[in-house]
């Protein structure tokens, strides 16, 4: 069955070895259209690898990757996509409007139509004063903002940011947010690699996890406020048996002195929990329900031992 | 188109960071004092009443040297300015969002070529060119078949070019530097031991310089532009540097053409082929 059409990025059993090191293991994911997917991980887990492999800057060990409907690294396709690299580099003798135009003319883009488009660009990633500067003369913010430029030059369906608001002040982290909603609004898919799990928290619809190489867990977060929520609950008269039964809601629990912290899929269940509690005797005096941020979805699957 | 654009950048890039305007200024300095010492030989002349017949060897032998200068620096300025350009972008990063557009690496390989290689042939056209005119414009004298010679060094930069080139998708631009220095060392040796073969009778001296030249053929070529331009009369005489008594023939020239060819397929196979 042909999933082009719905999916953006399939990928199916990717493998890539260096020497002896297994970089990516066993990637299969697929990414849908139209949507922002965070692609998340510890260091060294694969994301870059995963992503250079999807570009076709690396070559595959093993499996399959089709990358809007074509295999990864077709020319052609190229056209349709975007990508920012982990700090990017580019000729430092180049003005912004120079650097955009180059990137545009690769991409085939009708110079009339670049005449028009560049400006817009600067614009959008509030460049348009230093369009004449060199990049030389650049910070490392500004060079991830004219990074960001020339991934949309194109107007691509499929774009690629490997760590877009790294070196950004919060300003320019808002920037880039927008910035990748606009693309998501015109339709695009957007593959984000980043590290910072408020930032695709706030912005991505889906996300996977990956580790030493695997996708080992992956969540809609669209339906994240639905799907974990953690309570808080200072009582006395706790008992044993009263934590036992609030396994009837779906929930894992652990009890601490007077602080039981237990967690549910939905918070549907929350006034049943709560009658729950003060039927089995316990005196209640804080029931604080908790969404379960990205950060403590990602530590959990992770492992605790793991940093980013 | 993509070799186009890419070609287009690297000339840009040449002139924007002063890499053209620099080995042009080397190159007016070289062709100044060149000129300067060949008018203080003429006018010794002058003040000898020297004959005529030995005025123009003298001018002769150092135009050749003043072409051999040219060739050494042409090779050098070829290996300085190229070295980078594959292994450097490679090493920053800075390929990746080339690589990424839609144009085949193949295409941006062969656009840096085109591009190194027109500058070469601007340099080469204009400080071998220049030389020839400040010897004819001072003391009157012409190399024989001067066109030949000029095509045989841009083959041998062209060759060095692209040897830089083939390396630079393997290793660090220093490595890169010291490889393709070394087989130039080995091409320059190997030309030498050959020519001192004409002196010693050695036959085992010219063998080695055979495989010198098939190590690198760089050398080889220069020794037969040498060999095309010089006078009849000091190519009859063995005792100058450039008296060919062992003349790289024309099969070797053509073999320094397939090497240029095939390091050209290796170099754009393995661009192709490597992780970036």
């Amino acid at each position: 069955m042909d999933h082009s059409d719905r999916f953006a990025i399939q990928t199916k059993s990717l493998r890539k070895v260096y020497g002896n090191k297994v970089a990516v293991r066993n990637l299969s994911l697929t990414v849908p259209r139209g949507s922002i997917f965070g692609f998340l991980g510890p260091n060294g887990a694969g994301k870059s690898t995963s992503v250079k492999m999807l570009l076709g800057l690396v070559k595959p060990a093993g499996g399959t990757a089709l990358v809007l409907g074509a295999p990864a690294g077709d020319v052609e396709v190229r056209r349709k996509i975007g990508f920012l690299p982990e700090d990017f580099q580019f000729y430092k003798w180049l003005t912004a409007v120079e650097l955009l135009h180059l990137h545009g003319r690769l991409c085939g883009v009708p110079r009339a139509k670049l005449r028009a488009r560049v400006p817009a660009l600067l614009d959008l990633v509030a460049l348009t004063p230093h369009r004449d500067k060199r990049l030389q003369g650049f910070s490392k913010g500004m060079l991830q903002r004219i990074g960001l430029a020339q991934a949309l030059i194109h107007e691509p369906e499929l774009i690629f940011l490997d760590e877009p608001t790294s070196g950004l002040d919060p300003m320019g982290r808002r920037l880039v947010r927008d910035i990748i909603r606009a693309q998501r609004e015109r339709g695009a898919t957007v593959f984000l690699n980043s590290h910072l799990l408020s930032e695709v928290e706030i912005t991505c619809d889906n996300v996977a996890f990956l580790k030493d190489g695997e996708v080992i867990a992956s969540r809609d977060l669209r339906a994240m406020p639905e799907d974990e929520i953690r309570v808080v609950v200072c009582a006395r008269k706790i008992s044993a048996e009263i934590v036992a039964g609030l396994s009837k809601f779906g929930a894992s629990a652990s009890l601490e002195g007077e602080q039981l912290i237990f967690t549910v899929r939905s918070a549907e269940v929350l006034p049943d929990a709560l009658r729950h509690l003060v039927a089995a005797g316990a005196d209640v005096y804080q029931f604080t329900p908790e969404r379960v941020s990205l950060e403590d979805l990602f530590v959990r699957i992770m492992g605790e031992d793991r940093g980013l | 188109m993509g070799c186009w654009i890419m070609a287009g950048i690297t000339f840009r890039e040449a002139a924007k960071k002063k890499i053209l305007l620099t080995a042009l200024i080397a190159g007016a300095a070289f062709l100044a004092i060149f000129g300067v010492g060949l008018h203080f030989q003429i006018e010794d002349f002058s003040a000898r009443a020297t004959a005529p017949f030995i005025r123009y060897q003298v001018l002769s032998a150092m135009l050749m040297v003043g072409l051999y200068t040219v060739d050494l620096l042409s090779v050098v300025m070829t290996i300085l300015t190229s070295v980078d350009t594959l292994a450097g972008e490679i090493s920053s990063g800075t390929i990746q969002a080339i690589a990424t557009k839609p144009i085949a690496r193949w295409q941006i390989l062969i656009g840096k070529w085109m591009g190194f290689a027109g500058m070469v042939l601007g340099y080469v056209a204009l400080v071998f060119g220049g030389t020839i005119a400040v010897a004819y414009w001072l003391g009157g004298v012409t190399p024989e078949n001067p066109i030949r010679g000029a095509l045989l060094v841009l083959l041998e930069c062209l060759l060095v070019l692209t040897v830089t080139f083939m390396f630079g998708t393997w290793y660090s631009t220093l490595t890169n530097g010291v490889i393709v220095l070394g087989l130039c060392g080995v091409a320059f040796l190997g030309g030498w031991l050959e020519q001192m073969s004409g002196f010693t009778e050695s036959a085992r001296l010219v063998t080695l310089g055979i495989v010198s030249s098939l190590i690198m053929p760089s050398e080889a070529v220069w020794r037969r532009a040498a060999f095309e331009m010089q006078s009849p009369l000091a190519g009859s005489l063995q005792f100058t540097p450039f008296a060919n008594v062992s003349v790289p023939s024309w099969t070797m020239i053509g073999y320094a053409g397939f090497y240029l060819v095939v390091a050209l397929a290796i170099a754009v196979y393995h661009f192709h082929a490597r992780d970036l």
